[in-house]
């Protein structure tokens, strides 16, 4: 598996309005990305759109992959809902995608990534069974079971509470490292904890934003990191401030 | 366990002994001829005088029900299958299915039984009629409710029409399967009478028909809880399987 960097660049349209004038953006190959951005900017609609998913907003541009092989057959997705089918087990939540190509499903290594993701011993558990962030934990095992390229991260963490979050992001740091991760969250601290580049994304176009030199996951507590979620979330009210003008 | 099975069984008594009490009253009150209304007593002795009669006819109404319930159910199954399969099916059967949910399947029963005559047949396809519309299209909607986020990781694994249809849109179309069930658990046994109103040598309806004709209003009566019996115990039977596979299926 070679992890390529991705090439978006062009400008976002939907429903006859004009959502990022213009925007060059390259995603670099086996690193985090973080997109920040108000609500309704269109960070989704990108992620669909890099993904080839079904999509409201249409991208005048173009996306490609460095190594100009097709993106979305190596594309894996988690959202902030865990989209776990509520009638199958844990088990059965990982191995759906496989056992949907046909392919026939491998129970031992389902359950060797559920006791990467601390869940031993849940593997015939259902989702009603299990609590906000020990079904993202098997969401996230169903993302590694995949072992795609290319990782597409839509707020995966908001909806749980700060400790859950923070060992979360903890877990995937560590289990998709390599790999291409877009990671879209509207937290400053968890774009500066876990990513290698950021940018803000607004009407007109994208903004970098520098990170500490140190490499992710980064301490929370660590001086650096807390300068750095200052800056990043003055940017950001700058950003929102220039908007409602 | 136990406790909760006494409390269940008085909770249908209560009404059924209410019920009882107030056609008591009303028979001893009013006077009204046991022709126009007889009380639980003389419709109990019917029951018994004539319980290989009514058991016969049970039966067969029963058996009716059963055939036709289990050919509409089939038949509704398979039409939501293939219309939530084929997008040239759905062109082609959704505006007919439509057209034909305007026409009231009751109202057919006696074109059916004139084509199809007085016997066993005509029962079945009219049960099988009546139950196959609320099937066919409370399945056919939950099948095409796929959620967003299950879209997509079907789209994203690269599933085809088959195994989306089979792994993702059938377990998630359960609960409009069960709601078709409790439809046709209502409509069938209404279809039943209707058929055998218009015309039958045997069967519950055909009973109460013929007692009335001979003022055996009783034995009318009796024949009435019969039937009620048979609705009753199918809708218990599709209650509990909507619970077991809703609980088994995790949803609710
Ligand atoms: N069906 C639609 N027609 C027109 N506009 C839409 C439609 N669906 C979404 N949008 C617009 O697309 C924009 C981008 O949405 P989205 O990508 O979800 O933003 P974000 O993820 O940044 O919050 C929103 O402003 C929304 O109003
Ligand atoms: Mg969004």
């Amino acid at each position: 598996m070679i992890a390529p960097a991705i090439h978006m660049a062009g400008s976002l349209h939907a429903g006859g309005r004009c959502l990022i004038e213009a925007f060059d953006l390259t995603l670099p190959a086996g690193r985090w990305s973080a997109l920040l951005g108000a609500s309704g900017v269109g960070k989704t609609s990108l992620l669909r759109l890099i993904a080839a998913l079904p999509c409201a907003a249409r991208l005048d541009g173009r996306i490609t992959a460095q190594d100009n092989a097709a993106i979305a057959p190596r594309v894996a997705m988690m959202a902030q809902d865990d989209q776990l089918l509520p009638w199958a087990t844990a088990r059965d939540n990982v191995t759906i995608c496989a056992r949907l190509r046909g392919e026939r499903p491998q129970p031992d290594r389902a359950a060797a990534l559920l006791a990467d993701v601390g869940l031993a011993g849940h593997e015939t558990r259902k989702p009603s069974q299990l609590s906000a962030g020990q079904r993202q934990r098997v969401a996230l095992a169903r993302t590694l079971y995949e072992d795609r390229a290319i990782v597409l991260l839509d707020e995966p963490f908001s909806a749980l509470d700060a400790m859950t979050r923070h060992t979360m992001q903890d877990l995937a740091a560590g289990l998709l490292s390599g790999r291409t991760v877009v990671l879209i969250t509207h937290d400053p601290a968890e774009a500066i904890r876990l990513a290698d580049s950021a940018w803000i994304v607004t009407r007109t176009g994208v903004d970098p934003c520098p990170l500490p030199p140190t490499a992710p996951p980064r301490a929370p507590e660590a001086a650096t990191t807390l300068t750095a979620q200052a800056a990043l979330l003055q940017r950001m009210r700058l950003h929102l401030a220039s908007e409602a003008a | 366990m136990i406790a909760r099975a006494a409390r269940g069984l008085w909770r249908a008594a209560v009404p059924v002994l209410v019920t009882l009490a107030v056609w008591q009253a009303v028979v001893s009150l009013s006077g009204v001829p046991r022709f126009i209304l007889p009380g639980p007593g003389l419709v109990a002795q019917s029951l018994w005088d004539n319980a290989a009669l009514i058991w016969q006819n049970t039966l067969w109404s029963a058996s009716n029900l059963g055939l036709g319930l289990v050919i509409g159910i089939a038949l509704g199954v398979e039409t939501a299958l293939l219309l939530a399969l084929s997008r040239r099916a759905r062109w082609l059967l959704r505006p007919m299915l439509v057209l034909a949910q305007a026409i009231p399947a009751f109202a057919l029963a006696p074109v059916i039984t004139l084509w199809l005559g007085y016997g066993m047949p005509s029962k079945i396809v009219t049960i099988a009629l009546v139950t196959y519309f609320p099937i066919a299209s409370a399945l056919f909607d939950r099948l095409m409710s796929l959620p967003a986020g299950l879209s997509d990781l079907s789209r994203l694994s690269g599933a085809g029409r088959w195994r989306e249809t089979l792994l993702l849109r059938l377990p998630h179309a359960v609960p409009g399967l069960l709601s078709g069930l409790r439809l046709a658990a209502v409509y069938g046994p209404l279809a039943v009478l209707i058929g055998e109103w218009v015309g039958a040598s045997q069967g519950l309806g055909h009973l109460m028909l013929m007692s009335n004709g001979r003022g055996q209003t009783a034995l009318m009566f009796a024949a009435l809880i019969a039937l009620s019996g048979l609705s009753l115990s199918l809708w218990i039977a599709v209650e509990a399987l909507s619970r077991w596979s809703e609980k088994r299926l995790s949803f609710a």
